[in-house]
């Protein structure tokens, strides 16, 4: 008996009786599929140009100097006489309590990923991620009021410092925030590094902790530092957190006592003071473009970190 | 035995210093959440009782309950997932299913992960400026849950493509080799043996929605508004409405003598209906995960 031809008459059958709503409802829905796949490029270029489109006309505005918002720690945005836009107080603020929360979160999550996947048994390993997922999930207005209420009253207790919100206070409060993103991807990090790898330093006769110094901290240097860029990222967009707990001045500050306004806290205590499309309003959108494009040059670079990792 | 010779102690020395400090590491993470829980539960406990779900705020929000900020909180986190659900979902099965290694999906890839990254503030002035004026939905919920919705998306795609590739390979190839069309494979094979994951995966963006104050801030929630009571729904989408977010941050820096436990009360519903909502999902995905077969 001959077995292919019937099985090829009866694909050659179905294929032919299926009916035509069926094929172009499947292409239909594909090309839905397709467009809804694209529809994140759109919304990122519709980020960047509704946020461009409010600021642009103060670009084209004779009296604006774009050196001077970028260079001047002067903002006196609602002043009659003496109205100044520059944001580098704002700039200065942004980094100081993004390098504080990073001097304390990155040893913190850069430990909890190596104890988590090197050193802690099956069970803990699971408590600890459920944890470290229910610390990302708390809301970051929580995190500022707790900011606002606990830690700066503590603060006040502690150091005699004036007044409790600072950037301390927005450090502490931001590194509890980034650490959750730090460990867990260093800890897929440290996962990606070949089990041989372990075993070749095992063999050897190394302890635990010379394997993770000697052998896999070198090895997966580059997906540690993807984790830390990307706390970077969150603490620089932070707004809630900071905008409760850093204080409201604006100026550079002199001491980790000192308080600051963020770029993004400056946003969001502002806006809904600025009358629509007035010039302040613009410069708002303005610091909206500058903080876009800080976090897309941020996470742009620990995507490519990322990535070369994989390729390799 | 051999001796042990002081090099090998040192490096024993060294080892258990490095877990008991690493050890310590991991453990303060777990302090910061059991402590903040327990200080909102203490400092809240005056004002809770289930009135305080259901009342409104009374005395210029000194006191009461959070009931307009507890429904504002439901419709926007409702109607931003219903947006963001069915594109993050089809995005997910694009880049998972459809997708070649091509240019095009290359930059989609790297739109997303950008989405993903741009500040919750930024997305507040995305909003602004597309949905309350540029689309005239004005100062409303429907603009507020758009916002919300452009901004889960981006997590919803991450999530929903990790659940779909962890279908094996094979399970599609059989699939295929009986015949079927791309899309039969993914309905009838890749979605039943994935569905888990989505959902888990959504119902964690249902607390990321619920949880955000700057992107609703300036599109569509307001201080205070009063809602008529005993009506399911009680605002329209066209209304500003009330969220429980921008209820805490409010109470905390804007309304001037308010009673002490109110504030912590309020945070302890947002803290609670968050973490609730994530152990559902953490325990959902446990479940299925001892289930699963292959």
């Amino acid at each position: 008996m001959n077995l292919t031809e019937p099985v090829e008459q009866d694909l050659v059958v179905r294929n032919t009786t299926r009916p035509a709503w069926a094929v172009l409802g499947e292409r239909a829905l594909e090309i839905l599929i397709c467009l809804c796949g694209i529809s994140a490029i759109i919304f990122v270029l519709g980020i960047f140009f509704f946020v461009f489109k409010e600021a642009f006309p103060v670009l084209a505005n004779p009296k604006f100097s774009l050196r001077q918002f970028l260079f001047s720690d002067q903002w006196y945005p609602t002043s009659e006489l003496h109205k100044r836009y520059g944001v580098l107080a704002m700039i200065a603020g942004t980094f100081s309590v993004t390098a504080l929360a990073m001097a304390i979160a990155v040893p913190f999550g850069l430990g909890g990923a190596i104890y988590i996947s090197e050193f802690c048994g099956a069970k803990t390993k699971e408590t600890l991620k459920i944890v470290i997922e229910l610390l990302a999930a708390i809301p970051s207005v929580v995190w500022g009021f707790i900011g606002l209420t606990v830690l700066s009253r503590l603060i006040v207790r502690w150091t005699g410092a004036p007044v409790g919100v600072n950037i301390l206070n927005g450090g502490i409060i931001l590194a509890l925030m980034s650490v959750p993103i730090i460990v867990s991807i260093g800890e897929d990090a440290l996962k990606a590094v070949p089990d041989s790898y372990r075993e070749a330093a095992l063999a050897l006769g190394a302890t635990r902790w010379q394997q993770v110094r000697h052998v896999l901290l070198p090895a997966a240097r580059t997906g540690l530092l993807a984790a830390v860029l990307l706390g970077v990222g969150r603490a620089i967009g932070e707004t809630m957190a900071v905008l409760m707990a850093t204080g409201h001045a604006v100026h550079i500050p002199h001491s980790i006592l000192d308080s600051v306004r963020t770029l993004t806290a400056n946003i969001a205590a502002e806006l809904g003071e600025a009358s629509a499309h007035s010039t302040h309003y613009q410069v708002l959108f303005l610091i909206g473009i500058l903080l876009f494009l800080m976090t897309f040059a941020v996470n742009l670079a620990a995507d490519l970190i990322v990535r070369g990792v994989r390729r390799k | 035995m051999f001796a042990e010779t002081p090099q090998v102690r040192r490096k024993l020395r060294q080892e258990a210093v490095a877990k008991w400090v690493l050890s310590a590491m991991a453990a303060s993470m777990i302090i910061p959440l059991l402590l903040i829980v327990g200080y909102v539960v203490i400092r809240a406990w005056p004002s809770l009782s289930l009135g305080f779900l259901v009342e409104m705020p009374t005395n210029n929000m000194r006191d009461g309950g959070v009931w307009p900020a507890l429904i504002g909180t439901i419709y926007l986190v409702v109607l931003s997932l219903a947006v963001s659900a069915p594109i993050g979902v089809l995005a997910a099965v694009y880049l998972n299913e459809y997708a070649r290694d091509n240019w095009l999906n290359r930059l989609i890839n790297m739109a997303v992960i950008n989405l993903a990254g741009v500040p919750s503030i930024v997305h507040a002035l995305f909003g602004l400026g597309a949905f309350v004026y540029a689309a005239r939905f004005g100062y409303s919920i429907i603009s507020a849950s758009l916002t919300l919705a452009v901004m889960t998306l981006p997590v919803i795609i991450a999530s929903t493509r990790e659940a779909l590739a962890s279908v094996p390979r094979s399970f599609r190839e059989a699939c295929w080799n009986v015949g079927a069309t791309r899309w039969q494979t993914i309905r009838a094979v890749v979605l039943p043996n994935s569905i888990s994951g989505i959902l888990t995966g959504l119902i964690l963006q249902v607390s990321r929605a619920a949880g955000e104050t700057a992107p609703i801030m300036f599109t569509g929630a307001v201080f205070f508004k009063s809602i008529p009571r005993g009506t399911p729904l009680p605002y329209g989408l066209h209304e500003s409405c009330m969220a429980l977010s921008m209820h805490l941050f409010t109470l905390a820096t804007q309304v001037p003598d308010v009673k002490e436990s109110v504030p912590f009360a309020t945070a302890l519903v947002l803290l609670a209906s968050v973490l609730l909502v994530n152990a559902a999902a953490i325990s959902l995905r446990v479940f299925l995960r001892s289930r699963k077969r292959w």
